[in-house]
């Protein structure tokens, strides 16, 4: 699966409604460390058919941001059952994303 | 089976990856953590021919589209091991084997790490290896930086205009870094220096919260902080290949300026290798010379 890029609109089905476990990756156009966490989300994305990975906006969509308090970004949160699970800020190796996945 | 395995996806492997897809090659290039490598740790670079000013993120993510476009395979894995089976050589990763002709070691160097302990498991928790990567996460905070050369001197200066407050730790009393770099620190107000002093203890919770500073009397501080920022110097990534592939005794693969190691078909490019300048040109001009030697020595197989 690629990388969904997703609205306040659609957070909800996407999102809290997966039955899959997702992983949304808040980040910007002008964050450097996002840009290059993107293509290991991509890799994470196209080999897990257990997890969903969306892309969150955070300039376009600051609503989202604030409300799940995403004040430094790269920032991965892992929702599950609609819940946060777990977050990892800055710019991580594959492991220590797919340990998101793994741990929670 | 690929042709060419290139391991580490900074600016030397990148480069060679460009050259050998554009002498029509396949290739993989296989990477531990993210593109770029260690140029991603300086906001910005004034010493690359044409681009007057760049930041590291900039140049790294231009070199890594550039490879892309041209049709290399990037793929995050680390390599932990080499085979040689003459005209095959495989990669080993912890999920894959990968098979080529020849492979390209491009794995640069790494931090070298204060080895205290807890300093690993609060990587990301207020331990940080890179300033310019994680510097956003601490505006307003208290924030330590260790070390004394260049890289240390130009991290407490970019921390100082985010962070409440910056102590920057060395071991000596005076800098090795660039002059006008210590004198724009000292002009600095939030900037203080803590000399002949040496960083001994981590104090932890979930996250950093303090560290223990010993000086050279012996006299021990606590220092309340959110972050310490670790720039102790480099050191070449080259254990995995030890095995096959002759490195000196600082760890650097011996090989000169034609790329070759020790092994007919496996060639090195960048800051991992024996040489005198480890820049960004010096890196570049190296995953050309690898590149264009790989592709000869695969067009001698047949
Ligand atoms: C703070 C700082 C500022 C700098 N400023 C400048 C500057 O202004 N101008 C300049 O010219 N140079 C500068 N440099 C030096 C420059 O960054 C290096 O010379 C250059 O990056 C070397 O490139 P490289 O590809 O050989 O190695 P690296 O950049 O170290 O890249 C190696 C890559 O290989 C990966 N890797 C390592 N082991 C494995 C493995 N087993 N499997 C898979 N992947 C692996 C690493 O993760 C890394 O991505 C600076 C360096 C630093 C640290």
């Amino acid at each position: 699966m690629a990388i969904i890029p997703v609205t306040y609109e659609h957070f909800e089905e996407e999102v809290l409604k997966s039955d899959l476990p997702v992983l949304a990756d808040f980040n910007a156009d002008w964050c450097g460390p996002c840009r290059m966490l993107a293509p290991i989300l991509e890799q994470i994305a196209e080999e897990r058919s257990d997890c969903k990975v969306v892309s969150i906006n955070v300039d376009d969509e600051s609503e989202l941001a604030e409300q799940f308090e995403v004040s430094s970004i790269p920032c991965v949160v892992l929702f599950k059952g609609g819940k946060e699970a777990a977050r990892s800020v800055g710019l991580r190796p594959k492991e220590a994303l797919e340990g998101l996945l793994g741990e929670n | 089976m690929f042709d060419i395995i290139i391991i580490g996806a900074g600016p030397a492997g990148l480069t060679a990856a460009i050259y050998a897809r554009r002498a029509a090659k396949s290739v993989l290039v296989l990477e531990a953590t993210a593109y770029g490598g260690q140029i991603i740790n300086t906001p910005d670079i004034e010493n690359y021919p044409v681009a007057a000013h760049i930041s590291g993120f900039d140049f790294a993510t231009k070199v890594y589209e550039q490879a892309k476009a041209l049709g290399a395979e990037i793929v995050f894995e680390k390599a932990v091991e080499i085979e040689d089976h003459g005209t095959e050589k495989a990669v080993i990763t912890a999920k894959n084997r990968y098979i080529g002709k020849a492979l390209i070691l491009a794995t640069g160097s790494e931090n070298r790490k204060l080895g205290l302990e807890k300093e690993d498991s609060l990587v990301g928790r207020g331990v940080s290896y890179c300033a310019t990567c994680d510097g956003a996460f601490y505006r307003g905070k208290k924030v330590a930086v260790v070390g004394g050369g260049n890289t240390a001197l130009e991290d407490a200066l970019y921390l100082a205009d985010l962070a409440e407050s910056v102590t920057l730790i060395h071991r000596r009393d005076s800098f090795r870094g660039e002059e006008g770099t210590v004198a724009r620190l000292k002009e600095k107000p939030n900037i203080h220096f803590m000399y002949n002093s040496n960083v001994t203890k981590l104090l932890a919770e979930k996250r950093l919260t303090a560290i223990e500073v010993t000086d050279r009397n012996g006299a021990v501080t606590e220092l309340a902080v959110d972050g310490l920022f670790i720039a102790v110097g480099r050191i070449p990534e080259n254990q995995n290949f030890a095995a096959l592939i002759r490195l000196d005794e600082a760890g650097y693969i011996q090989a000169g300026e034609n790329c070759h190691t020790n092994l007919p078909g496996i060639f090195t490019a960048g800051d991992n290798r024996t040489k005198e300048v480890r820049q960004l040109v010096t890196a570049t001009a190296d995953g050309a010379v690898a590149a264009t030697e790989a592709v000869k020595y695969i067009a001698a197989l047949s």
